[in-house]
Order: structure tokens, then C-alpha cells, then sequence
């Protein structure tokens, strides 16, 4: 049997398990009225809220911004594939069905009393409360970086101005330049990201300044895809450098009036650069208690309640999700099996251990798709991976193949954007 | 050879320097299952030496709870320039020096 059926399989299996979770939803959720208050506006908190309100409970999304800007395929904006306008998405179907949006900062969650403070002083009280805030950048992590210098290097890690700003420093520097991207040790936002984001400013830079070089410095030793990438770029951009930490590409230091990225070994000068710091959960997620030392949320993979704050609950890129990593896909799955969990709990009954999947595209270059997909399970209180189910796809495929993978990662962008705000 | 990094630094009569090594190695801990109920045999980086001008300025000894490529800094008062060199021995036996000029104005 070929790697390419058996993964196909694997997928079928793994949408068949959260199918099985789905239907189970329906009759549970819709039973009681209660109080839900979801915050964070981005692909978990909106698939939660969505589901929530679907079964019938009281439910209020808090996000502050009124567009929200997806990062999966924004690297697609860098490469000048696609305008930042198709990452951007509004609130406008939620309320037309009738749910609470509203448009402030969370400031402030007491647990005990079970409320929440917002920006404006409004105060709302909750049964179950859904933490979605994403990501944090730690500016405090990487001497010399700062709001400021990503002015100057930009992290692009959050989507919005930051994307246009480096795609307009790509597109202003001149050829022969050199881009530099430095990634972070894990855990981070999309683990493959980084690596696609090279590979597609590749194809701009091969394709617009032949002459210009890119290296990655690079925190880690092995990454998502890493087999696929590294034959990908082998094949198509001869000017594409790799340097693992074990090479020293460990950035610590950088001086942002220099663009210079200091690794533990050396110096590098960049023309433009890519800054992608550490990270931690979205700062709400510690102003309630739920963050542990590692500045992420520690949760029970069966209800993603927090395991540090009874009646929160953690979704998406700031909880602790074991084996599952930090994508939208993931975030969107997380989602759905915490509606299912909140509308057990909150009808008194016990919830169901659930299986989620997780699938990761990549472009290589625009007609050059790579997947990785897992399906996962809690084992002793962790979201472990299922072994034998999932898997990346196969080694030696044809061009024909790739392409096919290619679209099948726009419609997979078309689909979860539809489904979630649509 | 394994590669190696250093990042010896200059430096100013009686400051104090931080000096990076790393070198690439395995560091496999006797440990880890074949699968086939035996393990892969032991070999790691015993012990790190640096000498400055022949005499040694830093010793460590390792052990095989130290990750693959292991990477060791130390500081050093700057009280002579000279050569320096660094040697690396694992359990097979097998060693790699490098040696760095060490510049103190």
C-alpha cells in the first residue's frame, strides 16, 4: 500500500471520529438555557459561541475588534499571492443570528463570582466562561525586541498591519538583498508556518529578485514537514538557507536600528527581517489565573476546562493541548468539542471523551501543497496523538499531486472561513 | 569530523568573557530501545577541556542526561592573549580538538 492511501484513509477515519462527536452534540446542546460569555473573537471563540447559541444557550461573544484577520494562508499576503482583504472577516453573520457580540476588551475575570469586567465597566455574569484569546507575543523574551523594533521587524505573527508592513519591506528591497526569518523554540502559533512563509517568500524572491538570498535562523533542530520543506526547497530555491540551532541559529539579541539578528555564534545583517519571538496564551488568559509557568493553560483534554480555574473554559492557541498543535483547524475542533462538554455540564451530564483532528496545509509555492493531518484522543489526562491515524503527505509525489494538495488547501481556507463566519 | 561552533570573543585585559562551544554529537544514552528488546550502545561526550597556551582553563565532565549537541558556555578573566584550544572525547574514543586565537588588548 502507498503512503498516499494510507493517509487518505487515516483522514477518513479521523472524519468519521469527529463526526461521531458532532451528532452526539446535537440532542445534548439543545436542552437548558445558560449562561455563556466566550472571549476572543478568532476561530475557537467563534465556532464555540456559534455552537452555544445554536443549542439554545445565552451566549455573548466579547471581542474588541470589529474584523477579525486570519493568519492561515496570510503568508500567501507576503508572497503577493493574495490581497490582505481575503484574510479579513466581520462579525456581521453572528449577529444576524441573533448573537451578543460585543465589542469591548475582557479587563478583568472573577472566577469566584463568576463574572467578567469589560474596558467600558460593563460587568457580565456567566455559568461557564470560554477563554479564546489566542496568542501573546513576548517582547520581554528576546533582548532588543520590543513593539518598536517590530516596526522596524516585523513579526507578522498576528495578521493585520504587521502583514502589510513586511510584505511592503519585501517588496521595497532591492535585489540581491537578504531576508532573514528567525524562529522560535516550540511551543508556538503554527508549527509549520515559519517554514511555509520561507518557502512562499522564496517563490516571490525567486520569481521578482532572482539575486536576493533568505535564511532562516532557527531555534529548533527538526520542524513540522521538515522532509517535505527541506526536498521542496532543495528542488526549487537554491537560495533558501537553513540554520538549525544545532548549526547555531539561535537568535538571542537583536538590534532593530541595525536589522541584526545576533545568534549565539555570530551576527547576521539582514535587508529585511522577520522577527518571530516566543510566545505565550492572550494576556486575559493570565489575568485569570488559568496560565502556569510556561505562560499557556493547562486544561482537562475532555472538557477543556482550565485545571487551575473551575468553570473556565480554555480553547485554541493558548491552552495546552498535548500532542495537538496550534492551528485553526485545531482551534475549530477544540471548539466544537467544548460546546459539546459545556452543554453536558451545564445539563448535568457527564461529558463524552471526545477524539479531535488536527490537518496542517502548507504551500510550498503557489501550485505546491503539502498536508500533515493527526487525529488525537485523551490518555491519562493529555490529548495524545493516535498512532497509525493520520500522517504527512507521501515523500514522492507527482507535480500533479502537489497541485491538487494546493487546492485542496484553498478550499479547505474557503470552507473553515465560511463555516465560522460566514 | 563533527562540526563544531565557537564564539571566543575579544577581549580587554582582566575582563571577564563568556566563551560558546557547541559541537554536533548524538549524545545517544545507552537507553533508548531498538525495538527489538535490546538498546543502542551508549556514546556520548565524555569530557569538554579548554586550554589556554597548554593549560587548561575549564574542565566538564558529561553525563547522559545532556541533550544531543551539547552546547557549553563558561566565562574566563582575561589575564593573556594566546592560542586556545578545546577538545571534545566520547566514549568511543574519539576526539576532536579546535583551537581559536584568543585576543586581549
Amino acid at each position: 500500500m502507498t503512503r498516499a492511501s494510507f493517509s487518505r484513509r487515516a483522514v477518513l477515519q479521523a472524519g468519521a471520529a469527529l463526526g461521531a462527536a458532532a451528532a452526539l452534540a446535537r440532542p445534548a446542546i439543545a436542552q437548558s438555557a445558560g449562561r455563556v460569555v466566550v472571549v476572543g473573537g478568532g476561530f475557537a471563540g467563534v465556532t464555540c459561541a456559534r455552537e452555544l447559541k445554536r443549542g439554545g444557550f445565552n451566549v455573548t461573544l466579547v471581542e474588541p475588534s470589529a474584523t477579525y484577520t486570519a493568519c492561515p494562508f496570510s503568508n500567501g499576503v507576503l508572497a503577493g499571492l493574495r490581497p490582505l482583504s481575503r484574510q479579513q472577516f466581520t462579525y456581521d453573520a453572528l449577529k444576524k443570528d441573533g448573537l451578543a457580540v460585543v465589542a469591548q476588551r475582557a479587563t478583568k475575570i472573577d472566577g469566584q463570582q463568576k463574572r467578567v469586567s469589560l474596558s467600558d465597566g460593563t460587568i457580565l455574569g456567566y455559568d461557564r466562561l470560554v477563554l479564546a484569546p489566542g496568542i501573546d507575543l513576548r517582547f520581554d523574551a528576546l533582548p532588543g525586541y520590543s513593539e518598536d523594533a517590530a516596526q522596524i521587524m516585523p513579526h507578522a505573527w498576528k495578521a493585520g498591519e504587521q502583514t502589510s508592513l513586511l510584505r511592503s519591506q519585501l517588496e521595497a528591497m532591492p535585489d540581491g538583498g537578504t531576508v532573514i526569518i528567525s524562529v522560535p523554540a516550540n511551543p508556538y502559533r503554527c508549527p509549520p508556518g515559519p517554514y511555509e512563509r520561507a518557502s512562499l517568500i522564496a517563490y516571490y524572491l525567486k520569481t521578482q529578485k532572482p539575486r536576493a538570498k533568505l535564511i532562516i535562523l532557527d531555534a529548533k533542530d527538526t520542524f513540522s514537514k521538515q522532509g517535505l520543506f527541506q526536498a521542496a526547497w532543495k528542488a526549487l530555491y537554491p537560495n533558501l538557507e537553513w540554520v538549525s540551532m544545532s548549526s547555531g541559529g539561535k537568535v538571542i539579541e537583536v538590534d532593530g536600528g541595525q536589522r541584526v539578528l545576533v545568534t549565539e555564534f555570530g551576527r547576521h545583517k539582514a535587508d529585511v527581517a522577520n522577527v518571530i519571538p516566543p510566545q505565550r496564551a492572550g494576556e486575559i488568559a493570565a489575568l485569570a489565573g488559568a496560565t502556569d509557568r510556561s505562560g499557556w493553560c493547562p486544561i482537562d483534554p475532555v472538557t477543556f476546562e482550565s485545571r487551575q480555574q473551575a468553570g473556565i473554559h480554555i480553547i485554541g492557541d493558548a491552552c495546552i493541548a498535548g500532542g495537538m498543535p496550534k492551528s485553526a483547524f485545531a482551534a475549530n475542533a477544540q471548539a466544537k468539542v467544548c460546546a459539546v462538554a459545556i452543554a453536558s455540564l451545564l445539563g448535568g451530564q457527564a461529558p463524552q471523551t471526545p477524539k479531535l483532528i488536527n490537518t496542517c496545509y502548507s504551500l510550498v509555492a503557489p501550485d505546491y501543497g503539502i498536508t500533515v493531518a493527526g487525529v488525537y484522543r485523551p490518555v491519562n489526562g493529555v490529548l495524545t496523538d493516535v498512532e497509525g491515524a493520520g500522517g504527512v503527505s507521501p515523500a514522492d509525489s507527482s507535480t500533479a499531486f502537489r497541485s491538487l494538495e494546493a487546492s485542496h488547501a484553498d478550499a479547505w481556507f474557503r470552507t473553515i472561513t465560511d463555516e465560522v463566519f460566514g | 569530523m563533527a562540526r563544531v561552533l565557537i564564539n571566543l570573543p575579544k577581549a580587554k585585559r582582566g575582563e571577564i568573557v563568556e566563551i560558546r562551544t557547541l559541537i554536533q554529537h548524538p549524545m545517544e544514552t545507552g537507553y533508548r530501545p531498538k525495538g527489538d528488546g535490546t538498546s543502542f550502545p551508549r556514546d556520548i561526550i565524555r569530557n569538554f577541556v579548554c586550554k589556554l597556551n597548554g593549560i587548561e582553563v575549564f574542565r566538564a565532565d558529561l553525563f547522559p542526561a545532556i541533550a544531543a549537541n551539547p552546547f557549553i558556555a563558561f566565562t574566563i578573566k582575561a589575564e593573556e592573549g594566546g592560542t586556545m584550544t578545546f577538545s571534545w572525547i566520547d566514549d568511543r574514543g574519539r576526539s576532536q580538538t579546535e583551537t581559536a586565537d584568543f585576543i586581549v588588548e
